[in-house]
């Protein structure tokens, strides 16, 4: 276990110093281009020279990284040029924003995979099984904006019954609450579709293995060689994709927030991105691949904790 | 499809006449159309495709003209079947046109990732050792970034082209192809076959090449007709964002994000280009389902 945990906060942290280098290379490839993107194409070149100096920008780059990660660890993000304000306090707005719709969203996909899943591999090829499959196929081929589209289309054009647009911002008479419906609905369809499968297949394998024959042949009822018997086993290594999920879910969203204007991490980084905000575009990469492999390592904790033979 | 091993002693001993390479491929294309899905997912990616080579002849218009006239009414019409954006730009028109950079990008990516990918996940099966942690170790790192970020950060920095775009998709998911044919080489490599190959003498690179990687295709060709898909939905939200193909020239993506503004009032526009991208979306990832059950079948 020790082994386990160390290995991994190793592995974390190459990680973390391989991605803040390749994004400080890539954002600072010029010397000059930094201080125009922070002043803008309207700026005089005396000005662009003035800031570069101040910035420190005429050093060399390896020396400026370090630099860089030293103001990190010291917890200095840097200043977003985009949101006028320090890089720290926006990240964690726009982040907590997200980890609501994500939670929310988390909450719906796993139950729902789950049941799905479990129900169409049970019995394989059966009518039911080839229904889901077909379904969560044709679910999961549907680009998050066109599925935006083809639900807001219905529910807010046609209906009237939901808002386009999720501000967070109680306004226009919709709540918060009647706000959130599209987007978590889009996200739950997309991303069941894949969970599904992944579940399906699982259950399908454990289906065939001599223990469930074994338990069916012995006369138990097939209620409980589902419930007692194959569903443990099944979830054995879904349990990683699902953890996987909150990686898409909370960096993957930004089409779902874009479609439906929803302040989320997401969105933020591709404002940052258009808008060249360095800094904001650094210290996003960094959280975004933080949570990444977080939630990696705690996929392989989860298989563990099933899976008696590989914990010791 | 018969058993990998077969399969790979066929195609790697026996030079196969011409005719018998044909009676094979029938015999593949008459099991493909048993399975429903790989029927009706052939049958729209074929559609597409030809609807795409032929768009210069079928479009009724310039896939860039404006029809001011049409801006009255953006509704489908007589004149505009799909009816027109906001431009007065016939939808129909660009839909087909938009077919075309799509169905080039999203496969020549899928074909590098799956060329860079088989070439390292070989490498690191075959070798092992310090060979096998180096890309093992980088294709984790490149697959825990969310993606869709890693294409921002890059776009934004690069610009955005058509190679650029595959250039980014190759780099990306040929770690998902290594990973894959790495784990079929570990099993592979122990296979008589490859013992034989060795007393004769053949190098490393014709073993991995000739003996190895095609008994690994069966899994790698349903891998590469998923990936297809995918990548035709990243170009989509690509274009979606503002960070895809530059205008003015069709793309669907691009497409839903001039318009999807404007949808209580003209929901048609939005509706088209997603039905469109959805609908090949849906296509590829039958034949994919298709393909897996007709492996896994016998």
């Amino acid at each position: 276990m020790k082994r386990f945990l160390v290995k991994h906060l190793l592995f974390l942290l190459l990680t973390l110093l391989a991605v803040s280098f390749l994004v400080f290379t890539l954002n600072e490839f010029s010397p000059g281009a930094v201080a125009r993107k922070v002043l803008g194409a309207y700026a005089t070149q005396e000005q662009v020279d003035l800031l570069t100096k101040q910035m420190g920008l005429d050093r060399p780059v390896l020396v400026r990284y370090v630099d860089y990660l030293g103001a990190l660890a010291s917890g200095d993000l840097g200043y977003s040029a985009r949101f006028k304000a320090p890089v720290k306090g926006v990240i964690f707005k726009h982040l907590a924003n997200t980890a609501l719709l994500a939670a929310i969203a988390f909450a719906c996909i796993v139950p729902l995979s789950t049941l799905l899943g479990v129900v169409a591999g049970m019995r394989e090829a059966s009518r039911l099984d080839r229904a889901i499959l077909m379904f969560s196929t044709v679910i999961a081929s549907i680009p998050e904006f066109a599925l935006g589209v083809f639900l807001a289309s219905v529910f807010v054009v046609w209906l009237g019954w939901l808002p386009g647009t999720a501000t967070l911002v109680a306004g226009g008479g919709w709540s918060v609450a009647a706000q959130l419906v599209l987007p978590v609905t889009v996200i739950v369809l997309f991303d069941s579709g894949y969970v599904v499968s992944m579940i399906r297949a699982s259950m399908v394998e454990v289906m065939q293995r001599p223990y469930i024959r074994t338990a069916v042949l012995k006369g138990l009822p097939f209620r409980a060689v589902i419930l007692r018997h194959a569903l443990r086993n099944a979830m054995l290594t879904p349990v990683t994709v699902i953890m996987l999920q909150i990686n898409y879910l909370i960096a993957g969203v930004v089409v779902v927030e874009t479609v439906f204007a929803y302040p989320g991490f997401g969105r933020m980084m591709l404002e940052a991105t258009l808008f060249k905000d360095i800094a904001l575009i650094e210290a996003g990469a960094l959280v975004a691949v933080f949570l990444a492999v977080v939630t990696n390592i705690l996929g392989d904790l989860a298989y563990m904790l099933l899976d008696p033979r590989i914990r010791a | 499809m018969s058993t990998p091993v077969a399969a790979g002693t066929l195609s790697a001993s026996s030079p196969a006449a011409p005719r018998v390479l044909a009676r094979r491929w029938r015999r593949r294309l008459a099991a493909l159309g048993e399975s429903t899905p790989a029927t009706v997912g052939i049958v729209i990616v074929l559609a597409w495709v030809v609807l795409a080579v032929l768009a210069p002849l079928i479009a009724p218009y310039p896939p860039n003209a404006n029809d001011l006239a049409a801006l009255a009414h953006t509704t489908p019409s007589k004149a505009h079947w799909l009816g027109t954006d906001h431009l007065g730009r016939d939808l129909l028109s660009r839909v087909l046109w938009g077919a075309r950079p799509v169905l080039v990008i999203a496969p020549l990516a899928v074909l590098g990732a799956a060329a860079l990918g088989s070439l390292l996940g070989l490498s690191a099966g075959y070798f092992g050792r310090w060979i096998d942690l180096t890309v093992t170790r980088a294709c984790d790192i490149v697959l825990s970034f969310p993606v869709i970020i890693l294409y921002m950060i890059i776009l934004a920095h690069v610009g955005s082209s058509a190679w650029n775009i595959i250039g980014v998709l190759t780099l990306t998911k040929a770690p998902i192809i290594a990973r894959i044919v790495r784990g079929m080489t570990l099993d592979l490599r122990e296979r008589e076959y490859v013992a034989a190959a060795k007393m004769r003498g053949e190098s490393a690179f014709y073993i991995m090449l000739v003996e190895i990687l095609p008994n690994a295709r069966g899994p790698l060709v349903v891998d590469m007709c998923l990936r297809t898909g995918y990548n035709v939905i990243i170009i989509g939200a690509l274009g979606f964002l503002g960070i895809g193909l530059p205008p003015p020239d069709p793309d669907w993506g691009g497409m839903v994000k001039d318009t999807y503004g404007m949808m209580m009032v003209w929901p048609h526009m939005a509706l088209v280009p997603c039905a469109a991208i959805s609908s090949l979306v849906v296509g590829f990832n039958l034949l994919a389902v298709g393909l897996r059950e007709l492996g896994l079948r016998d």
